[in-house]
Parts: structure tokens; C-alpha cells; sequence
């Protein structure tokens, strides 16, 4: 076990990247998510790694579909806006089989927005983003541990699948300084697959990295379905909290899932049966989490958006048996003693007859 | 849990002092948390960051009622003085606070020219590090000879000695009595 160090949850992030052998960086700065540029740009030398601080996003997102293509681990990174320009090099990736990771370090607002922490792009990493039959597995970190531990998840996952993997971060998980322990060292071998276009040898097929669809005919079909179907059956992660007789179960991700943790715990010291659900993979979404929650009368999530991004994924998951509430604000985390109001109210709802 | 704001100018160790009590957090085995003030901030202006130490998991990064506010200047004390708990515990500059002002009456001030004591000792830099010579005199958060005994180590461990921090630290708390 390795000493515990104090760390922005960006940076967190980033050294975990390389130490899950990550080796090439592409990204352009944008607040809240810079310092991963900021550190990666000094410590990618150090691990003999290439670092770029490329002209755009799309540019950035095209040079790791590049890297990706000759077996290397990559990472391009971004925030709002700039994760937006990265969407057509998502599709892809997609397109292609390209593992590669993409860390969106979530921000407030549509269009330019502002820099501050926000939960508004659930739609957006969940349903694909870019143009195509696609989806991405997302991965949802709650904090600087997370940022690091879930980076060597990534990396291990999109080489799984030969499938981009996105990281949703925000700027609070982001910007907080947090004790962290940091993953062992792993060498990444680029010879470890057949596929990498690093030349074949006289006696071996051509390797072409190229959109799947062209290459495979009728069999693309059940190829992808079988790709998706078996990523929603065997990756679904979460966290589950008191959630067996919980009369009210709370779903929330990020940041979000803390003050959920500790509303939980003052309901319950109300006497009030509250329990949480955290998706740790945002898609897929952890359906199975659900069957547990066989007490529930109600879902309430917690996410620092107004449309309640997550609803439709819980009421898909419990089939709308029980009504789906939202809180939370795009202007701050919800404070604890605010929530626990929030919840005492839809308890009362739930009781006189839902929504 | 311990919430602690701290303020003041750019360049009067505001985010070290933040750093130093989450560093001896993590190193008395607590969870701590440290969140900075960023946005569009001017040079010559304020600095603050929120800490959070405690023996339990960290919910939010954000403080709505602080136990503590380390503030630096008369500005942090304007805008912060205000988040503070009844009872909670407000840290003065009296170098550059005017010593008649008023405060809430349902909060402990406790008072220090640290910025003069910095300079007497030659390490002008380190008014932040009598403020928290203050802090440790003044609250129970850390046992005093631990606290400077991690920020020397603190330092140390980034290749910087620096022998006058500790005389700071400990002019401070004689002040603070």
C-alpha cells in the first residue's frame, strides 16, 4: 500500500493515467480541467510519454484516435464546450474499435456556460454525444480517490471492448485537494494485441485500423448487438446504501452521491427509511441495483442539473412502478440540511398519495 | 468535523495555511478536504479556500457555517465573519485590522498582530504560519507540537528548511494567550 498524498482530484487523475500506462496526451486547455494538461505536461516527459497541447479539441480527440490505432494507451481530456468539439472523434472511435479514454471534467451551463462544477452532460455521455448507433461506457468518479482509481478501470475496460471509455468528473471532484492513494506502476506492452497498426510480419494479414462496418458485412449486426448486450450484462457498476427497507431511495452520482451518503444518514437519524443508490457506471446504468430496492415508494435523485437527467434511466430500471422525483440546483451542491428537507417532503408526498 | 475558512491577499500564505492544516490531517489519519476559491480572480486581490478535517467521510467541499474563520485582513473579515457558527471561532490581524472594530457578539475573536510578528522575526513570509501558531493556541483542532511539527515536515519534504516558520508558530500562540 502506498503512502496516502495530498492531490488536486485533476492531477489525481492524471498520474493515474500514466500509471495505468498511459503514454500520449493530446488535450487544449479549458477551465475546469486544465490542470491535467498543466501536470501531465511535465510529468509525461518524466515517463517518457508524448505529451501535446494540440490547436483544438478535435484535433486532440483525432490524435489519440491516431495513438489508439498503434496500440498505444490514450487520453485526451476537456470540459463543456470542449468536450462537445470531441463528439464526431467519440463517433469515431466507435466506428473504428479504438479503445481510448475521454475525461470530461463537467462544468455548468449549455453553450459557453461557466466554469464552475455542474452535472449537465448525464445525456450527453450516456447516449452517445456524437452522430451514430453508438454508446460509450461512462464511468462517474465521486472523488480524488475515484478520479485515480477508476482512470486504471478505464483503460482496462476500453482495451476489453476495443471501445472508447468516458470519465465523468466534475470541477468540484476536479478543483478538491484530497488525500489519495495512488495505483501501482503497470507497463502497458504495444505489441500485447494483434489488431495495432504497427506493421505485419510477411506471413501475417494486413492490419488496417478502418470504420468496422467496412470491413465485416453482414456480420457488423451481431457483432455490435452482441458487443453492446454483453458490456449492459457484465459492467454494470454501483454502490448501494441501506437501500433494502429504504422507503425512499436517493440516486445520485459524483459529487452529488457524498451529500446523498450523508443526508442518508441524518434521515436515518430521524428515523427515516432513506437509502442510496450510486451509479458508479453511468451507462450502463446499474439496473440491477434496482431489483433491491423492493420497499422503495419513491426514487429522488440529487444532480446539479434542472431536467433531472437521470430520471428516465431510473424509471426505465424500475419499470415506472414508483414515482421518480428530482432536487438539486446548476448553481451550487446541495447542502445536506437542504436535502434531508427535500426528502422529508417527498416522504410526506409519497405518503398522501404521489405525484 | 472541523470547517475552516481561510482569507485574506494574495500573497499572504492563505492557500499554504489551508494546505498545512489538510497535510496534518491526512497525517493524523483524518479526511480532509481543500477547496480553493477559482474564478476570475485579480491579482492583488482576495484569496480564500474552504477546509473540511474530520474523522468521518467528507460530504461536500463547500461550507455553509464554518467552526473557524483564519482571516489575514480587514477584507476577509467583511466578507466572512458572517459564516461563522454561534460560538464558532473568528482569527484577527490586528497588524491590519483596526483594533475598535466591533464583531458578532455570538463568536470568540482572538487577536494577533501577526504580520508584525513575521517581520520582527525576520521571515515576513511567515504571518500565515503565526496565524496558525494562533489557530492551535486557540482551538483543539491540533495538539500545537504536533501541527508544527507537520508544517516543518511539510516543508522539508519540498526541499525547503525554513527555521524562522517555527519561531513564528510559536510567537503566535503567546500572542494568542
Amino acid at each position: 500500500m502506498s503512502e496516502r498524498v495530498l492531490m488536486k482530484g485533476n492531477e489525481a487523475l492524471a498520474e493515474a493515467a500514466l500509471r495505468a500506462g498511459c503514454r500520449f496526451f493530446a488535450g487544449y486547455p479549458i477551465t475546469p480541467q486544465t490542470e491535467i494538461l498543466e501536470y501531465l505536461s511535465w510529468r509525461m516527459d518524466e515517463v517518457g510519454g508524448s505529451y501535446t497541447q494540440a490547436e483544438s479539441e478535435l484535433a486532440a480527440v483525432n490524435m489519440v484516435y491516431g495513438a489508439s490505432s498503434g496500440g498505444a494507451r490514450a487520453l485526451t481530456t476537456s470540459s463543456g464546450p470542449g468536450f462537445s468539439l470531441k463528439q464526431e472523434g467519440i463517433s469515431y472511435l466507435c466506428g473504428a474499435d479504438l479503445p481510448a479514454v475521454i475525461v470530461n471534467v463537467m462544468r455548468i451551463g449549455s453553450g459557453l456556460g461557466n466554469i464552475f462544477q455542474g452535472q449537465g452532460d448525464y445525456w450527453q455521455m450516456t447516449r452517445g454525444g456524437g452522430h451514430g448507433d453508438y454508446r460509450t461506457i461512462v464511468l462517474a468518479p465521486n472523488s480524488a480517490q475515484e478520479n485515480a482509481d477508476l482512470m486504471v478501470l478505464a483503460f482496462d475496460l476500453a482495451e476489453k471492448y476495443r471501445h472508447p471509455v468516458l470519465i465523468a468528473s466534475d470541477a468540484a471532484i476536479g478543483q478538491s485537494i484530497e488525500a489519495v492513494e495512488l495505483p501501482e506502476f503497470r507497463d502497458h506492452d504495444l505489441n500485447k494485441y494483434d489488431w495495432p497498426v504497427r506493421g505485419a510480419k510477411a506471413d501475417e494479414p494486413i492490419r488496417t485500423v478502418k470504420n468496422v462496418f467496412y470491413s465485416m458485412g453482414d456480420a457488423y449486426e451481431d457483432y455490435l448487438r452482441d458487443k453492446y448486450a454483453q458490456i449492459e450484462a457484465e459492467e454494470q457498476r454501483w454502490e448501494s446504501i441501506q437501500v433494502e427497507d429504504a422507503e425512499l431511495v436517493l440516486v445520485a452520482f459524483g459529487i452529488s452521491s457524498r451529500v446523498c451518503e450523508e443526508a442518508v444518514e441524518g434521515a436515518r437519524a430521524k428515523g427515516l427509511k432513506v437509502g442510496l443508490i450510486r451509479p458508479i457506471t453511468l451507462w450502463p446504468f446499474p439496473v440491477k441495483a434496482f431489483e433491491k430496492a423492493v420497499n422503495a415508494k419513491a426514487f429522488l435523485t440529487n444532480e446539479m442539473n434542472l431536467l433531472g437527467q437521470t430520471m428516465d434511466d431510473i424509471r426505465l430500471a424500475t419499470g415506472c412502478r414508483v414515482p421518480v422525483y428530482h432536487s438539486g440546483s446548476i448553481f451550487a451542491i446541495t447542502d445536506t440540511n437542504d436535502l434531508i428537507v427535500r426528502i422529508e417532503e417527498v416522504m410526506e408526498e409519497v405518503k398522501g398519495g404521489g405525484q | 468535523m472541523t470547517e475552516i475558512i481561510c482569507a485574506g491577499f494574495g500573497g499572504q500564505g492563505i492557500l499554504t495555511a489551508g494546505m498545512l492544516l489538510i497535510h496534518a490531517g491526512m497525517k493524523n489519519g483524518q479526511n480532509v478536504i481543500f477547496y480553493p476559491s477559482y474564478g476570475s480572480e485579480m491579482r492583488g486581490g482576495t484569496a480564500n479556500c474552504s477546509v473540511k478535517i474530520s474523522d468521518k467521510k467528507i460530504a461536500s467541499p463547500v461550507i455553509r457555517q464554518a467552526d473557524i474563520v483564519f482571516t489575514m485582513n480587514a477584507p476577509a473579515i467583511d466578507k466572512f465573519e458572517s459564516m461563522l457558527k454561534p460560538g464558532g471561532l473568528l482569527l484577527v490581524n490586528t497588524s491590519l485590522v483596526d483594533e475598535n472594530r466591533t464583531y458578532r457578539d455570538d463568536i470568540r475573536v482572538v487577536k494577533a498582530p501577526v504580520t508584525d510578528i513575521a517581520n520582527e522575526l525576520e521571515n515576513p513570509r511567515g504571518a500565515n504560519i503565526a496565524m496558525l501558531g494562533v489557530l492551535a493556541a486557540s482551538s483543539d483542532l491540533f495538539d500545537p507540537e504536533f501541527l508544527i511539527g507537520q508544517i516543518n515536515g511539510y516543508f522539508e519534504g519540498r526541499g525547503r528548511k525554513i527555521p524562522a516558520n517555527e519561531a513564528c508558530f510559536r510567537k503566535g500562540m503567546e500572542a494568542a494567550k
